[in-house]
């Protein structure tokens, strides 16, 4: 650990190359519970560069940044900042250093205009509001990089383009010479991300430096001039340019070489399609388009993956099927029509369904376990009597779950919002399972479970499969869609763009696939690839 | 030092009740002080209230007559509260209700001389349709048009208050007085002062049928959210509409209804207010009797059986009020007790962790302060 700002003739020890970088990170290391989101990572911005922090979810890059951010302390490691060591307690810190960093959750007041949410929590000016004089300053700023935003414009009114360039303004207003901006093309159309990058040229142009995290490698190739790539919390790549670089490269140092469990899969014999969608199309919350016209079949006692990065349309795909998203086109469970039918129809058609938030849509906090695991089956007798539930038969039904699905939880009372991750993700699996379902949709089903715990899932999601279940699972673990599924169906932006046999299946051309890639992009020379990789361990 | 809250892993089962009793004992001390300071005797006060409330079979029997329409208001907010609407138009229901069970007697819908077998339930059920039908019109704005629900029960307040005036002024007027004819006696509640011929230790005493119906509702009450699919349902709506959802539930019919039930309860009460109490509709049947039940269902957690020892409490201040004159005081009370009732509210789900000294901070940073609480969500940072 430093202690900041000494002065830098004091502690020429350590001091960092000359010139010296931007940003310098040696050995950070942070650990949370349960997980080592940073181990022993290098980091180094030069000044008037872009550069790409790219990995899977997971690997780690938000929590490196948030310790340059000032917002988490590191466990170990040292940082500097154009050669002053420093120790950031907050992003307040971090700002007065020079180092902004822009979210992808915006922190806007809406009813305020751009001046006045640009304005917000500064110092000056000291008690009267000069508006004009701001609104100029603001335009000015924009103008300069070629930023179009009106700065009287009441925050509300701003599509989230202008909103992102308000947050940019902020930062810039505030004296940043270094931007960190954490996945900023995810919320922006393809124009707005155009635009955008128009803006981090021109501020590059100025020699002020750009940390820009992804995981979209056609972005990063574009827009990048050296890329660091982290994978499960290590730098497997370190300032690599982008010149050079293909990728497929870039895939593989992302998605990297997986060492598949052993899980014991007896052969598949897929039965008649359960679930067929046809030419379905949808948007996201922000009103993007996020199904593109995608066709799909899942057969009985099959498992089909989906692979795709967060947010390219998957979550989405689990959503319409199950009827909590409206879309055109049409979907067939069994042979009979569910698109934009309530939940309650795809529920009793025999749809079960282990949602991606399992904390928020999965379960209900603030209820007991028993509440929790009869959400799927109150209707019904025996829990139902009538338009009464029976309570005997509802704790005896959860007693029997929390035993034969090993849910540690102290009572069928007990408030699940104090049940450990994996216990509430079984919880929600034998409800679910408990069901008989002919379909069952998967999102994310061993998300932050460990080792143990996602084995058992895994097994739990092969015993429904051979006994008829069709299933549909959606996953960003590749190493999981590669053990599970029968077939795998590669998605990025709303498309299916890759449909392999799990048999053919290869983790370099499907991570290549999700990252936006083609498969020509792969056809990369024997010695280009060597030579990039040669690089690759500085 | 630094005070933080931080969440509770376990909640034990006394802590709940306790809280709310500390509350209620903190609310008094504070209330004291203030009597104190404007130069009252805040002991003799209390025990004023207590002697004016609970001090004879007389008294207590008035604070039980003030009890009954504040049991039915509260059950609608506390109904209405478990699914995280906020209904704060008990007020408007509870005088729609009042002017739905006089419309009977008063255009009349019924010829004169019907008997009370008849009139009785039929004005309780024009009390329950006018009442619920003005639940029913915020619930539909907000179930279709997403219209924020607070809002327009409070507006729909005045609305019904306008609307009592119109007619007490207006055609149903006696004599140019702000009141209706009193309405014919066989409309009127039974009392305990009516057996007062059999059992001589009635006599004089006002409660009336009305508080059997609140206790009836109560049950039904409890019987309906603790153990129906329905009350589940709003349970699990209540906690995480989101859930809810996914579960197959339809929320917006859900609240519809939840609504609608609300506004009738209210409605009765209205209702059993005129028949049991009143005997006319006139300007100012209610002291805010529905404003009183949000704090009844606060402090009841929203569940129908402790409705009735809470709205049996803010009975009694009620008829303080008009002992101790002037009445502010025990209007004062109940204001503070809901607020401390909400302040406490935050202990049941954090612990309060007193810190000496700075958090360990690098010891020569200056320009480094002491790490703030950093948000308590380390699994959501491990994310890249």
């Amino acid at each position: 650990m430093i202690d900041s700002l000494d002065p830098p003739n004091l502690d020429q020890g350590g001091a960092p190359t000359t010139p010296p970088l931007a940003v310098e990170a040696r050995g950070i290391v942070k650990e949370f519970p349960g997980v080592l989101a940073n181990d022993r990572v290098d980091f180094g911005l030069r000044r008037g560069e872009v550069h790409a922090l790219l990995g899977e979810n997971g690997a780690g890059k938000s929590t490196l940044m948030n310790i340059l951010d000032g917002l988490y302390r590191p466990d170990a490691g040292e940082l500097w900042v154009e050669g002053v060591p420093v120790s950031f307690g907050s992003p307040r810190d971090a700002i007065a250093a020079g180092l902004g960093m822009v979210h992808q959750h915006f922190t806007l007041v809406p009813s305020q205009t751009v001046t006045e949410n640009i304005l917000l929590g500064l110092d000056r000016p000291r008690f009267l509001l000069r508006e004009r004089r701001s609104e100029a300053e603001v335009a000015a700023l924009a103008e300069r990089f070629g930023m179009r935003v009106d700065p009287r414009a009441p925050v509300w009114q701003l599509s989230v383009g202008e909103q992102q360039r308000v947050e940019i303004l902020k930062m810039l207003y505030r004296g940043a010479r270094i931007l960190i901006m954490d996945e900023p093309t995810a919320v922006l159309a393809p124009q707005e991300a155009d635009d955008l990058f128009a803006t981090l040229r021109s501020m590059t142009a100025e020699g002020r430096s750009v940390v820009f995290i992804s995981h979209k490698l056609g972005e990063v190739l574009a827009i990048a001039d050296r890329v660091t790539v982290m994978r499960r919390g290590k730098v497997t790549a370190a300032g690599l340019p982008t010149a050079g670089a293909t990728k497929a490269d870039l895939a593989r140092l992302m998605v990297g070489r997986s060492v598949l469990e052993s899980l014991d899969r007896p052969p598949s014999s897929p039965g008649e399609v359960v679930l067929s969608v046809r030419g379905v199309s949808t948007t996201n919350d922000r009103g993007l388009a996020a199904l593109r016209d995608v066709s799909l079949d899942v057969r009985a006692g099959e498992i089909v993956g989906i692979a795709a990065v967060a947010g390219n349309g998957q979550s989405e795909l689990a959503e319409v099927v199950t009827g909590l998203r409206p879309c055109t086109g049409e979907i067939l469970v069994g042979g009979e029509p569910v698109a934009n039918r309530s939940a309650a129809t795809v529920i009793r058609k025999g749809v079960a369904h282990v949602p991606e938030d399992r904390t928020s849509v999965g379960s209900s906090p603030n209820l007991s376990l028993t509440d929790n695991l009869i959400m799927k089956r109150y209707r019904n007798a025996p829990v139902a009597r009538g338009w009464l539930l029976d309570d005997a038969s509802a704790r005896a039904l959860a007693d029997g779950l929390r035993e034969r699905y090993r849910i540690v939880a102290p009572t069928v009372d007990t408030e699940v919002r104090l049940l450990s991750g994996g216990n509430l993700q079984r919880a929600i699996l034998a409800r679910e399972i408990e069901t008989k379902p002919g379909l069952l949709i998967a999102v994310q089903p061993t998300r932050g479970l460990d080792v143990g715990a996602i084995e058992s899932v895994h097994r739990l999601l092969i015993d429904m499969r051979t006994n008829g279940t069709a299933i549909l699972l959606i996953s960003e673990e590749l190493d999981e869609i590669l053990a599970l599924a029968d077939r795998v169906e590669v998605m990025y932006e709303g498309r299916f763009v890759g449909s392999f046999p799990a048999s053919e299946a290869e983790i370099g051309r499907m991570g290549l696939l999700m990252t936006g890639g083609t498969e020509t992009d792969d056809t990369a020379s024997p010695e280009a690839s060597a030579a990039t990789a040669g690089r690759l361990e500085p | 030092m630094t005070i933080r809250l931080e969440p509770r892993l376990t909640t034990p089962a006394w802590l709940s009740p306790a809280l709310t009793l500390g509350a209620i004992t903190v609310a008094l001390v504070i209330s004291g002080a203030i009597i104190a300071l404007v130069g009252g005797d805040p002991v003799a006060s209390y025990v004023h209230i207590l002697q004016a409330s609970f001090g004879s079979v007389g008294v207590l029997s008035d604070t039980l007559v003030k009890a009954t329409p504040l049991i039915l208001t509260g059950l609608a907010c506390a109904l209405a509260f478990r699914m995280r609407l906020w209904n704060i138009g008990a007020e408007g229901q509870f005088l729609l209700g009042a002017w739905g069970a006089s419309a009977v007697v008063l255009f009349p819908l019924v010829p004169a001389g019907t008997p009370g077998f008849i009139l009785i339930p039929l004005m309780m059920v024009a009390g329950m349709v006018a009442g619920g039908a003005w639940g029913l019109i915020p619930g539909v704005l907000r179930a279709r048009l997403g219209v924020n629900e607070i809002i327009t029960t409070l507006m729909l307040n005045y609305i019904a208050l306008f609307w009592i005036q119109f007619w007490v002024f207006g055609s149903w007027s006696e004599g140019g007085f702000q009141q209706s004819k009193a309405f014919p006696t066989q409309a009127w509640l039974p009392r305990l002062s009516d057996f007062a011929d059999a059992v001589p230790a009635f006599r004089g005493l006002p409660v009336h049928l009305g508080l059997i119906f609140g206790l009836i509702a109560a049950a039904l009450l409890w019987l309906f959210l603790e153990r129906s699919r329905f009350g589940y349902e709003i349970r699990l709506i209540g906690d995480s509409p989101r859930a809810a959802r996914y579960a197959g539930i339809d929320i917006r019919r859900r609240l519809i209804v939840v609504f609608a039930i609300s506004g009738a309860l209210a409605g009765l009460a209205g209702m059993s207010e005129v028949n049991g109490s009143v005997h006319r509709l006139q300007d100012h049947i209610s002291p805010g009797y529905g404003f009183t039940a949000i704090i009844v269902a606060y402090l009841a957690k929203f569940r129908p059986g402790r409705v009735v020892f809470a709205a049996i409490l803010f009975g009694a201040l009620i008829l303080a009020g008009r002992e101790i004159q002037p009445s502010g005081v025990p209007a004062m009370i109940q204001g503070i007790i809901l607020f401390t009732l909400i302040v406490t509210d935050v202990l049941v789900r954090y612990r309060i962790r007193i810190t000496r000294g700075r958090p360990a901070a690098a010891p020569a940073a200056p320009a480094a302060p002491a790490a703030p609480a950093t948000p308590a969500a380390p699994a959501a940072g491990a994310g890249g």
